[in-house]
């Protein structure tokens, strides 16, 4: 399996496209003018007064900063660390100055002087940058990379000792088939061993869960019966590793495993716009509910998707009709 | 020869387990006495397969490994027991602590062939044996019957009440007659939870807390009145000892 050597932390410039980040510049640079606003005022009246004024001028020009490094983010991308900074500095202040000049030819009431605008602009993008920078930090390299390796997917150990045990018995009776289960199981150890900061590609994800599915198929036989429906999953799009595999790991665990009968589990992956949707569904059975481990498996997945894809992936989960279904939605990113 | 049954919900398991019995055969001379693939299915087939060793996967759907155990106690000749699993840390250690055989998955042909060998000899493990490993309540009480064992859903139970030798177990349908003492079945039912426990309310009777639908006054005076249980779905009114009274009492109210 090639791994798409496109870090999880491409750089440090922050993600212009990610909601979370706009979010966060929005409210930083109105917090910083409510700030300034308040500072030079002598009452609360003239705070708000001077808050609203500086709003007017603000934001507009906040949303055209935000929409103009929206359409250049994947040329900044490819700018050296060090000079995308410069680069987003210098279009801040140019883009600043032109809307400047350009509110001051229209506005009927006294603009601030130009050099100060410029100023402001200038420093408040750098404090941001720095700011991203830090918060990028605070989740990236040594840090999130420890907790990284902490959530690592680990394979259930049951899996593992059973699944070994199936081998074993095939061995004599059908020793072709023993093989591919061995070399099924080595590729879910290779996945399970591989660095976790590397975006996967959902094929490869993909290609994991039947491996994985092959697996459980010998050991539980006719109980199983997955349901594919793949035919809308976009190829290309990347995800962080191991993050479906628990999904259908939890599902044959909880919904198949403790039931007497057999047990109908759904896998179905489709792209919604620029969204990719992942579903895993399986019967909801009492006996399930009292095996423990379900809920840590989710929570690791829901930290691993937010260390990735900030508050832009969600996970959610319900039971109806005694089905259990996750729910998964990530943005689509192409390799 | 031993007669071997084996247990394990995985097809490819209980292959292997014939395979290595058939490898150790002229170590430990053995027989297949019959296979199952959950903890029902185990019940139904092992009474007449004459088993002399049971070799039981513990986790299985239906009913798992050590609940079967512990029905397997109240036949006549039970077999012995040599519990197999993966992998589960609470289980080994109660299974150390108790002085359980267990086997690990995968099993190896010369511990395979140990276990059987101690197995035949040691003879059956003991009901607290095995209470004390499971350490919580069973979900069924079982009747023995010569080849047979008639399982009760406990929650399917309304009261159980203590007569001479035995304690009548009374379902909406039927009343079964097991050999246990009340105060073993006080210990493992009451004090769990609300909805599913039991409650004792005279020196011979426990009473599901969910069938209790009401108290009747029977007589007495005003301070001293009698009171009796009116249940949900058998005619049967259950007096509640003067002594258990305030405590049942309190035990309803908190009902939600």
């Amino acid at each position: 399996m090639a791994s798409i050597r496109q870090s999880a932390y491409p750089d440090l410039l922050p993600d212009f496209r990610n909601m979370a980040v706009m979010a966060r510049v929005l409210v930083a640079v109105n917090a910083l003018a409510l700030f300034g606003a308040f500072y030079t005022a002598s009452n609360i009246a003239q705070g708000v007064e001077r808050f609203v004024q500086a709003a007017a001028f603000v934001e507009p020009l906040l949303s055209v900063q935000l929409l103009a490094f929206f359409l250049l983010s994947p040329l900044l991308a490819r700018l050296s660390y060090r000079s995308s900074w410069t680069t987003v500095v210098a279009l801040a202040v140019a883009i600043s100055g032109a809307y400047h000049v350009m509110v001051a030819s229209i506005a009927t009431v006294p603009v601030p002087a130009l050099g100060r605008t410029l100023v402001l602009v200038a420093l408040g993008t750098l404090f941001l940058l720095g700011y991203f920078r830090l918060h990028t930090k605070a989740f990236s390299p040594a840090l999130a990379e420890a907790r990284l390796q902490a959530l690592q997917a680990r394979i259930r150990p049951h899996f593992l000792f059973n699944s070994l045990n199936a081998v074993l018995s095939l061995i004599r009776r059908d020793p072709k088939r023993a093989e591919r289960a061995l070399e099924d199981l080595s590729d879910l150890f290779r996945t399970l061993m591989a660095d976790v900061r590397q975006f996967v590609r959902l094929e490869e994800e993909i290609e994991l869960l039947e491996r994985y599915a092959d697996i459980e198929q010998l050991r539980l036989g006719e109980r199983l019966r997955i349901s594919w429906e793949l035919d809308a999953a976009p190829a290309d799009a990347l995800l962080p590793p191991m993050v479906l595999q628990p999904l259908l790991e939890n599902a044959v665990y909880h919904g198949v495993e403790p039931g007497t009968g057999p047990g109908e589990v759904l896998v179905r992956i489709e792209r919604r716009g620029e969204r990719v949707r992942a579903t895993i569904e399986n019967p909801h059975l009492e006996a399930g509910n009292q095996r423990a481990g379900n809920r840590m498996a989710l929570e690791n997945i829901r930290e691993r998707l937010a260390l990735f894809f900030d508050a832009e992936a969600s996970i959610a989960t319900q039971t109806a009709n005694g089905r259990y279904r996750v729910d998964i939605e990530i943005p689509y990113r192409r390799a | 020869m031993i007669r071997v049954f084996i247990a394990d919900d995985e097809e490819p398991a209980r292959e292997r387990l014939k395979e290595l019995l058939s490898d150790i055969g002229e170590e430990v001379p053995n027989m297949v006495a019959g296979e199952a693939k959950n903890g029902i299915d185990a019940l139904e087939r092992l009474p007449a397969s004459g088993a002399q060793v049971l070799l039981l996967d513990i986790r299985m759907p239906g009913m798992d490994g050590l609940e079967l155990a512990r029905h397997l106690t109240g036949l006549e000749q039970a077999p012995a027991v040599v519990f197999i699993t993966a992998h589960d840390k609470h289980a080994l250690e109660a299974f150390e602590l108790n002085a359980l055989d267990y086997l690990l998955k995968p099993v190896r042909a010369s511990r395979l062939a140990t276990a059987l060998k101690k197995a035949a000899s040691a003879g059956a493990p003991r009901r607290e044996q095995l209470a004390r490993a499971a350490g919580g309540p069973r979900e069924y009480l079982s009747v023995a019957e010569r080849h047979r064992i008639v399982l009760v859903p406990v929650r399917d139970i309304v009261f159980l009440r203590a007569e001479q030798k035995y304690v009548t177990v009374r379902t909406k349908e039927r009343e079964h007659l097991i050999e246990e003492s009340l105060v073993a079945l006080e210990k493992e039912f009451c004090g769990t939870d609300a909805t599913n426990g039991f409650v004792r309310i005279h020196r011979n009777c426990l009473v599901a807390r969910a069938a209790i639908r009401g108290f009747e006054r029977t007589g007495g005076s005003e301070e001293e009145a009698h009171w009796q249980v009116v249940l949900d779905g058998v005619p049967e009114r259950l007096p509640v000892s003067r002594r258990q009274w305030p405590a049942v009492r309190e035990l309803i109210a908190e009902r939600p």
